[in-house]
């Protein structure tokens, strides 16, 4: 689904791809600047968790995004927690709170980035403030080098619309990263194409409005949005609410390229240092949930083409 | 110097080619070209799900508040004189300018329906949203008096209205919780982070993010993503409308100074909006310095409100502006012993216009604040809201008898007031302050905060330190 022969590279800057995803443009470029991300969408559905790093603590957390990894994630998404998560329901805000009270900074999550044993691309997920402020000199291009030097392949950053993103966007073009975007379901016309001219790497669909959050139900308002990108070469990969195998199944099955989990994994941890369980239980945890949903999504993609292989 | 920020020149007049020119359906402009932009400041850092509401409030903020489309300026006013009280008298204040040697007028927003200015942002909003066909409103409140400038304006339009609070802030402003409720609107309570105001805003922008379709964000002050610190600012600029008319007709010439406190700043917009083009009028932002202006990075706390003065540049709920913020880029907990000016951030507007030169950004601090709230009530029987001491009380540190001589000395650094800010702020001769509200809310706390120090001209308060 992803075109990795598009180098028809028209800018200036002769190495990375520009970002930017374009419906029947001849300039635009339909794939990201992270091979590494093209290739998670590339065999099938894509299994993206997010944790919050330094949830609950540093030497753990290093331990459950190893977990997600044993559990088949195919791009794991960190989250670098800000004090103001606007975008983020009760059961994240949690984690942001509980990893700053262990001490987690935009340093520490380099190093946490450095440290960590995995072999899936890694997309930080954070607020535009601490991008911005990271490093001497102003703007987001200290953050994103050092973001690339520490091996991150991307972003999500939940409080920057398209509007304010060409910064970032361009810094990102500069270091080989990609630029995540979230679509709403209320995102569409004008807004959308503005959004897709930008995105590079895959496209956050945004089940519901609302914040995060785990949900027994998953929209079905997908479908919808799921739609509205099809013109759109670019990976689809839907979260908010996904919390269990059928929900990956049916998210799969509607046309969603990936599915991203937050919550569901964030409640785990939650409750492990709630009952003070071991690292390695919740691990154990956290793998076994990560299974179920990799197992729902490939019954998903299983139904969406009969002839496809299961990975 | 502030026309253009750095980042523009780089990037976003060739990202901005990315929109087709060729479609005319595209009637938004790319932010960060034109509009929603005061210098580097401003913007509109929201979560997408918001974005098409931004939009939507910004087309209807263009046809009905800068077009009066179906005259709905023309009923906003009328609301406004009939149900709102307006005009709200200048008074010259007889003792005051005694005391401090000039004329000093009163801008008399204490008087508004409700006790305070925040009425004309929130009947502004309230009724907007009525116009753009919206089913239901909510807002977050510090204080508790735009929650309850709110709450009365759902009830006068008939709007189903909520109103999220910090539940730190219920707890000092018991009252102003009351009233909301009479007024039928639901309160509801805030508990992450100090439960302030900065959580109140955070909790109100994630149900709007799950209510947008039918529902309008009355935020409380000039922040937030555009359109909200413009149309805010055009909400409450009455009040200098006001009092540029007022002071022309009294004594025949504009003020030679404003004063507002600021913590927001929609009552400081709303002073000073009118002034702006006047340049011979001296414009004062007074914020809480708290305790200390300092900001405390390894407890995340900054014990003082600020951020004009003391804040870096930053993004928070929606706009960029001056915050107080630690090294990280974390938000720090503001303290003032006004919660209607406890907030880490501060209108775009006013930090371009302080990095402009065009207001002058004062400090004072929590004593004197509670100094001058007794002063006021004392010497001119007005009892004043603490944000509204504030104003009041960077007079009394520029030229109060304690700093007889300095008022008029220009610009000179350290002159021995403890008062930030005041150096270059030498006050002329007719003096408009701002009082933005009145202190009914305010009686508990400063019988407690009254009772911890020791202020100057305050009446015994053993009477009362077991509460009203």
């Amino acid at each position: 689904m992803v075109d990795d022969a598009a180098s028809d590279d028209a800018g200036v800057d002769p190495e990375p791809a520009a970002g930017g995803v374009e419906p029947a443009e001849d300039d635009g470029p339909t794939t990201g600047n992270s091979e590494a991300i093209a290739r998670a969408f590339a065999d099938g559905p894509a299994y993206i968790p997010y944790l919050a790093v330094g949830d609950p603590d540093y030497e753990s957390s290093l331990e459950y995004v190893e977990a997600l990894e044993r559990g088949g994630a195919d791009l794991i998404e960190l989250g670098l927690p800000f004090s103001e998560p606007i975008a983020e329901g009760p059961t994240i805000q949690g984690a942001v709170v509980r990893a700053l009270e262990g001490g987690m900074t935009p340093d520490r999550f380099f190093e946490f980035v450095e440290e960590l044993d995995v072999d899936v691309p890694l997309v930080c997920m954070t607020y535009y403030n601490l991008i911005y402020q990271w490093g001497e000199a102003s703007g987001p291009r200290p953050f994103v080098e050092r973001a690339a030097e520490a091996g991150l392949e991307g972003f999500v950053v939940p409080d920057l619309p398209a509007e304010e993103a060409d910064p970032l966007r361009d810094a990102c073009d500069e270091f080989g990263l990609d630029l995540v975007f979230i679509v709403a379901p209320t995102t569409e016309g004008d807004r959308l194409d503005r959004i897709m001219s930008r995105v590079s790497g895959y496209v956050y669909v945004q089940a519901r409005l609302g914040t995060t959050g785990a949900q027994d139900d998953v929209s079905d308002r997908t479908a919808a949005s799921l739609d509205r990108l099809r013109e759109y070469d670019v990976p689809k990969a839907v979260g908010f609410g996904i919390s269990a195998g059928e929900h990956a199944e049916r998210i799969v099955a509607a046309g969603a390229d990936g599915i991203i989990v937050g919550s569901a994994l964030v409640d785990i941890v939650a409750e492990g240092a709630e009952a003070d369980r071991s690292a390695e239980t919740v691990a154990d945890r956290l793998e076994a949930l990560s299974r179920e949903l990799v197992e729902g999504a490939d019954r998903g993609y299983r139904a969406r083409s009969p002839t496809a292989d299961s990975r | 110097m502030s026309e253009t920020t750095p980042n523009a020149d780089r990037d976003e007049t060739q990202r901005s080619t990315a929109v087709d020119p060729a479609d005319p359906a595209d009637p938004t402009p790319v932010p960060g070209e034109t509009d929603g932009k005061f210098g580097r400041y401003g913007g509109q850092y929201v979560p997408e799900a918001l974005m098409p509401a931004i939009e939507e409030l910004t087309d209807a903020y263009q046809r009905y508040v800068l077009e009066n489309e179906d005259g709905f300026m023309d009923e906003f006013r009328r609301r406004l004189r009939e149900f709102g009280g307006r005009p709200t008298p200048l008074q010259h204040a007889e003792r005051l300018s005694e005391r401090y040697d000039r004329d000093v007028y009163l801008k008399r927003e204490d008087l508004l329906h409700g006790g305070a200015h925040k009425l004309n942002n929130a009947l502004g909003q309230v009724l907007l949203a009525k116009y753009m066909g919206k089913s239901r409103v909510i807002a977050e409140t510090g204080a508790g008096q735009h929650g309850t400038a709110t709450a009365m304006a759902a009830a006068h339009l008939d709007m189903p209205c909520e109103v999220y609070m910090g539940e730190r802030d219920i707890n000092r402003q018991r009252p102003n919780v009351f009233r909301m409720t009479l007024n039928g609107t639901t309160v509801t309570p805030v508990t992450a982070g100090r439960g302030t105001l900065k959580e109140a805003i955070s909790e109100t922008m994630r149900d709007w993010a799950g209510s947008v379709e039918d529902t309008h964000y009355v935020i409380g002050s000039v922040v937030g993503p555009h359109p909200f610190p413009a149309m805010v600012r055009d909400f409450q600029s009455v009040v200098s409308e006001e009092a540029r008319r007022q002071a022309l007709e009294t004594i025949d010439e504009l003020p030679t100074d404003v004063v507002a406190c600021a913590g927001g700043g929609s009552n400081t917009m709303g002073s000073f909006a009118a002034f702006l083009e006047d340049e011979s009028v001296s414009l004062h932002a007074v914020e809480a310095g708290g305790s200390d202006l300092s900001i405390d990075e390894a407890a995340g706390v900054a014990p003082n409100s600020a951020s004009l003065y003391a804040g870096e540049e930053g993004v928070l709920h929606g706009a960029r502006t001056k915050l107080l913020q630690d090294a990280h880029g974390q938000i720090v907990e503001s303290h003032s012993v006004s919660s209607g000016l406890d907030y880490a951030g501060v209108g775009p507007e006013l930090a371009h216009l302080a990095d402009e030169g065009r207001i002058h950004p004062a400090a004072v601090d929590d004593d004197q604040a509670l100094e001058a709230f007794h002063l006021l009530s004392r010497t001119e029987g007005i009892i004043p809201a603490l944000e509204s001491a504030h104003a009041i009380a960077y007079l009394e540190t520029v030229a109060g008898p304690e700093n007889e001589g300095e008022a008029d000395a220009e610009s000179e650094v350290g002159s021995g007031s403890e008062t930030a800010g005041q150096e270059a702020d030498a006050l002329g001769d007719a003096v408009v302050v701002t009082v933005s509200g009145r202190g009914d809310k305010d009686l508990e706390s400063v019988i407690e905060e009254t009772a911890a120090r020791d202020i100057d001209g305050a009446p015994d308060m053993s009477a009362f330190t077991g509460g009203i």
